[in-house]
């Protein structure tokens, strides 16, 4: 292929590429070249290259249609290995040097497609097909699922990990404008003239919109200067403001409550590689004052016979590769149009060199200026005739034009045979109201244009230009200088009364709406009329689906897929609508539309994810001793967010090898845990004692000063929520603990009491959880360990008891050493400020080294306290467990009110038969129950069988050489004694309830 | 503080160098400065409650900080080296020089003794990690959902919010602009590795 067969003088169509700047690049394995500023589709057109894919169903051939985001068929993957992306619309890739694209969906190639006797198929391939296939048998899905995946696919995800960064942001603004046309320019030009902080994105790479590329606006003038000069005043003297952003590149693809919209950045989609730290694309979560929407229109085609040939595409879009690229769509074009716009277009096209086969024109009466204009450069206009059919076979090279009858429902006469090798095809302007009907705008129908229009909303936003049914440069140019100011206003800015941009008016001729363009057979029969070309659907589909019953378009939408793909319709739908109104005679603004929802064009993951990827994906939270726990190689457990240690393997020791050594030496020697994870709240004030009475079933105000006390916290409903030990530190001063995912939980639901409950109780609460590091020592020689680190508290048994709280200094740190126990050994749970973490368990470590102090983790910490019965709120209970239930009578105090107590006398409540917290002991000391196995009392050869409970802690405790069990069983403490079963998949365990108390049930072993 | 044994949250680590080693630390030689990071280290920070409503109450503390509390929502007062952060209608935080809390704290208690207020010290709860430079604010919009433009964030403006996924209370100290962030010490780690990675494409030095 000669080099740029198809590119046009550049005297005559200079375009906005630059020659002076080529870039090579591959499609389907063969190079090519093309310049700066191109796309890859219109680099394409400029080498010939019409045939770019397969379609999804039907495998047709199928060529390039738009020239932007609204483009059905041309899809490739673009590059390859890591950065190979799936879907991205040729339309809107960048050329760049060394790209590399293919065409999706075909096998072995574009040009010889093996899927293409799908479309000889074609007859037993209607609309619902796969709901009429493959419904039956129903266990036969998975393995069509996998066969119609592979023939429909649309393209590889890659397998390799990203390479690229992509970042996310928040912007705020006081007036966003999305869409950079003549509206959009006009809109921010009026805002940012205010005061206003704007920003105004648009998705395409140069920012003019049609006055780029359509022929409205190349050529035009505004307030006396060619347009394009006054687009580059525009943006200039927008780049200069330091309150405007100017995204170019960005699709604003989501539009949320309260003005929140969606921004999609493409930041280095256009070069091959991103810049070091450069983010590939980026994520704007912008929250507006004012939205102006100038989103502009998108062209619609018409539906007729094998409208889907390479080679057919919409007229605009033929003008825009020739007028914006320099790139010639073809060497004789014949336009198909029911407006007048597609004259303007065959105009420019004829004036920058490109041959016009003719023009057909569905109005029988077609007049005005641009008809005119076109017989005066001796095009010949077919007035009131029609496309019936076309023909070629991987591109067009003909098509058969017949003329209307009155009624536009058949056609009539001599067929005559146009050669030509492009059609551009216009059935009028949809507004672009994708971004309005998010917002929950509502549409209203307008029948003599064929149009949906915004109508009412309740979101601060207005909409210019274009998308909102203005069609003459003047009047965009108005309606945006006008929203523009009208938005600044209403965010609290005064605008300058200043004229608008000035541009002439022209009045175009109606249109003639004509849903499906008759041909000289039956609908169906002999050839295609797409409506949907990415999903293949036909205007037969719609009837057939009518037929069929689905009359709703909201059913249409999903039996026919029409409107769905990675294009969401934006060509079709309104056809859709119309024909589907059409069949069943109602009006198209009663039929209605499907809901618009974001994203407006498909957003890749990686930019939603950004760089939450990695090591960043989610916070790490580590104590003031993870260092010391790295270093010794601990295994860490994710407990919330927290990295705690699970246990401290010694070389080739397995999970059940460490844990076994390390609950032995907390009972034989002396162990040592980093707790610093617990929650803990400072609570002060006179009212503190009277507020815990409250909160916990147990009393509080009777505690001594110095002296610690457990308590179980309930819900309203008198189910336990949260437990620990709190403190008193002084009269009017508490240091509350919480489980260490309750912490924050815990803090909200005292302050909710105390703020909106008992708001006479003078309390107020503090977090210190990560004010102090922790370091909890247990074992027989726990006292022995603290005296040789030297404390100045005098640690004998008497004067510092069970239960009770000195200040001293440990190893020469400010501590607060708390003696309580949650493994039923003597312990100390040594607090000190967190800086001090790392100082203080490094002199635990050193000095208990004479003791064997052994570190222990969290599965440890879970056994020995298992081993004495202790519950793990939220491991043994679930929301659904009293304190009763778990055997704690004696917590729940009968003379003073807490929150739940009056729920724990309901009937249900209170009935003796709840599920109850009791032990369970294998007959086989050997076998460990998994937990959440079912407890059942009869066993049956098969479930169902009546279950009394589950396992809720189980472990293998080396202390006591067997395994154990914590159980909730119905009727548990009536059953202690007797046998029951946990039926698993392959076998039963036999199991014995029993006290849930395994090791010392008395106590004594607390006091060393 | 010249107590070798006390560390603060993120000893240890500069604006080079993060914890994990992940892909996108900065390669040596980056740091033209965009952006300045610095972790103020053991901060004095006492949280106080009270009854902004008490003159006696506002009293007590004027005397005991001298300066009066900031009694505007999300706004900071100060003198000198210490700083009173608006965190409720009952509540703030006072940052003081590393190891001036102590001396706060005691002065605070006395002035209130006999009022139902309360004075704790957190000092090690939270850690301080400044941010400064040409693209500070670059940098927490992508994390802070907060506008913190110069027209509606200034100097002597506090926010809780997020940044990333870190709670944090910002607080402007100047117009250059200057943030303090202070943000749990647990999460600190991981709020310095996602700022440093932020600040990457701007350029990070190390401050003071």
């Amino acid at each position: 292929m000669s080099e740029q067969s198809h590119r046009l003088d550049a005297a005559a169509a200079p375009g906005r590429i630059d020659r002076g700047h080529p870039l090579r690049f591959v499609f389907n394995g063969r190079g090519y070249e093309g310049f700066a500023g191109d796309t890859l589709a219109s680099a394409l057109i400029a080498n010939g290259v019409h045939l770019v894919g397969r379609s999804f169903k039907y495998h047709r051939p199928r060529g390039i249609v738009g020239s932007g985001s609204e483009e059905p068929n041309a899809l490739v993957q673009l590059r390859t290995g890591e950065r190979t992306e799936p879907n991205v619309r040729a339309t809107q890739a960048e050329l760049f040097d060394g790209l590399i694209a293919s065409s999706q969906n075909c096998w072995p190639s574009v040009g010889f497609d093996l899927g293409a006797i799908n479309d000889m198929a074609s007859r037993i391939l209607p609309a619902g097909f796969y709901y009429k296939t493959f419904m039956w048998p129903p266990s036969a899905w998975m393995f069509y699922e996998g066969l119609i995946r592979r023939a429909a696919g649309l393209g590889r995800a890659p397998d390799d990990p990203d390479p690229d960064r992509y970042e996310k942001r928040f912007a705020h603004c006081d007036v966003l404008v999305v869409g950079a046309g003549p509206a959009g320019l006009a809109a921010a030009l009026a805002a940012a003239r205010a005061g206003a902080r704007v920003v105004l994105c648009d998705e395409q790479a140069e920012m003019g919109g049609q006055l780029l590329a359509h022929p409205r606006g190349v050529g035009a003038v505004i307030d006396g200067r060619p347009a394009l000069d006054w687009a580059s005043a525009a943006l200039g003297e927008l780049a200069s403001n330091k309150d405007v952003t100017l995204l170019p590149r960005t699709t604003c693809f989501g539009y949320y409550d309260h003005n929140a919209l969606a921004l999609a950045e493409r930041v280095a989609d256009h070069v091959a590689k991103p810049r070091q730290f450069q983010p590939r694309q980026r994520l704007w979560k912008l929250r507006a004052r004012r939205v102006v929407l100038a989103t502009g229109a998108i062209e619609r085609p018409l539906v007729f016979r094998d409208n889907d040939r390479p080679g057919i595409m919409l007229a605009g879009s033929a003008a825009a590769y020739g007028m914006r690229y320099g790139a010639a769509v073809g060497r004789r074009v014949l336009v198909f149009t029911n407006n007048d716009s597609a004259y303007r277009a065959a105009l420019a096209l004829f004036d920058a060199g490109v041959g016009i086969a003719g023009i057909v024109d569905l109005r029988p009466a077609a007049s005005g200026k641009p008809v005119e204009d076109a017989r005066a450069r001796g095009i010949e206009v077919l007035a009131g005739w029609a496309l019936t059919a076309t023909d070629g076979p991987s591109k067009v090279r003909a098509a058969l034009a017949m003329q209307l009858d009155e009624a536009g429902a058949g056609v009539q006469g001599p067929i005559r045979r146009i050669e030509c090798d492009a059609i551009a095809m216009s059935g009028g302007w949809n507004p672009a109201v994708h971004l309005y009907s998010q917002a929950r705008g509502k549409l209203r129908y307008d029948g003599a244009q064929g149009i949906f229009l915004p109508g009412r909303t309740e979101q601060a936003l207005a909409v210019a230009g274009s998308c909102n049914g203005a069609w003459s440069l003047g009047a965009c140019l108005a309606e945006g200088a006008a929203a523009g100011a009208a938005a600044a206003e209403a965010a609290g800015f005064t605008a300058a009364s200043a004229p608008a941009p000035a541009a002439a008016e022209e009045n175009d001729s109606p249109a003639r709406l004509l849903w499906v363009v008759p041909s000289d057979r039956p609908l169906g029969e002999g050839g295609k009329h797409f409506v949907d070309f990415q999903n293949d659907v036909t205007a037969a589909d719609i009837g057939l689906a009518v037929r069929e019953g689905y009359k709703s378009v909201e059913h249409l939408k999903r039996y026919t897929t029409s409107g769905m793909g990675t294009d969401q319709g934006k060509l079709g739908n309104v056809h859709a609508l119309g024909i589907l109104a059409e069949v069943t005679a109602a009006e198209p603004g009663a039929v209605g539309t499907t809901t618009f929802r974001p994203p407006y064009t498909p957003v890749g993951f990686g930019t939603l994810a950004g760089r939450d990827v990695g090591a960043l994906a989610d916070p790490v939270r580590t104590t003031a001793m993870h260092g010391w726990h790295v270093a010794a190689g601990a295994v860490f457990e994710d407990v919330g967010q927290w990295k705690r240690p699970h246990y401290y393997p010694r070389p080739g020791e397995s999970l059940h090898d460490a844990v076994n050594r390390e609950v032995k030496a907390a009972r034989t020697g002396v162990g040592i845990l980093d707790a610093s994870t617990l929650g803990k709240i400072d609570i002060q004030g006179p009212d503190a004692a009277e507020f815990l009475n409250r909160i916990y079933t147990n009393a509080w105000t009777k505690l001594e000063i110095g002296r610690a006390r457990y308590g179980f916290m309930c819900r309203e409903d008198g189910m336990v929520f949260d437990d620990g030990v709190t403190t008193r530190l002084a009269a009017g001063h508490f240091h509350m603990t919480t489980t260490t995912g309750g912490a924050a939980r815990v803090l909200s639901w005292l302050e909710e009491w105390a703020q909106t409950e008992w708001p006479e109780l003078r309390v107020y609460m503090t977090s210190v959880t990560e004010q102090w590091a922790v370091a909890a020592i247990a074992g027989p020689h726990a006292r022995a360990l603290l005296a040789k680190v030297g404390t100045g508290i005098d640690l004998d048994a008497k004067a510092f008891p069970f239960m009770a709280m000195r200040e001293g200094n440990v190893a020469g740190i400010p501590a607060r050493v708390f003696r309580i126990s949650f493994t039923g050994e003597l312990s100390y749970e040594i607090n000190v400020p967190a800086r001090y973490g790392m100082a203080l368990w490094q002199a635990l470590m050193a000095a208990g080294a004479e003791f064997g102090i052994t570190p222990y983790g969290t599965e440890a910490m879970h056994v020995l306290r298992a081993e004495k019965g202790f519950v793990i709120v939220g491991q043994d209970t679930d929301g659904t467990v009293t304190p009763i239930d778990l055997g704690m009578d004696w917590i729940v105090s009968k003379a003073k009110d807490f929150i739940g107590k009056r729920s724990l006398s309901r009937a249900d409540t209170a009935r003796g038969d709840r599920k109850q917290l009791v032990g369970l002991l294998t007959d086989d000391p050997r076998v460990v129950l998994p937990e959440g196995g079912q407890i059942v009392a009869e066993l049956k050869p098969e479930p169902p069988m009546a279950m009394l409970g589950h396992v809720t802690s189980s472990y293998f405790s080396a202390n006591l050489d067997r395994s154990i069990a914590l159980a909730l069983v119905r009727n548990g403490r009536q059953r202690i004694g007797a046998a029951l079963h946990v039926p698993l998949a392959d076998r039963n365990i036999r199991v014995k309830v029993v006290e849930p108390k395994f090791i010392d049930p008395e106590g004594r072993r607390q006091d060393g | 503080m010249a107590d070798p044994s006390a560390l603060s949250p993120l000893a240890g680590r500069s604006p080079s160098s993060r914890a994990d080693g992940a892909a996108g630390a900065l390669p040596p030689g980056v740091g033209q400065g965009g952006v300045v990071m610095a972790e103020r280290a053991l901060v004095g920070k006492l949280v106080l409650r009270g009854d902004a409503d008490d003159a006696g109450f506002r009293d007590a503390v004027r005397g005991a900080l001298g300066f009066d509390l900031p009694l505007a929502a999300n706004t900071a007062s100060g003198a000198e080296s210490t700083t009173a952060l608006w965190l409720g209608p009952n509540e703030w935080l006072v940052a003081t020089a590393p190891g001036a809390e102590t001396a706060a704290a005691v002065s605070l208690k006395v002035a209130l003794s006999g009022r139902h207020a309360s004075v704790t010290d957190v000092s090690d709860s939270r850690t301080v990690i400044r941010l400064s430079g040409a693209n500070a604010r670059d940098v927490l919009a992508k994390g802070c959902p907060i506008d913190l433009h110069p027209r509606v964030f200034g100097p002597g403006r506090v926010a809780q919010s997020l940044v990333a996924r870190a709670g944090v209370i910002l607080h402007q100290v100047d117009e250059s602009p200057t943030f303090d962030l202070y943000v749990v010490a647990s999460f600190a780690g991981y709020l310095w590795d996602w700022l440093v990675d932020a600040a990457a494409e701007f350029g990070v030095a190390a401050g003071r």
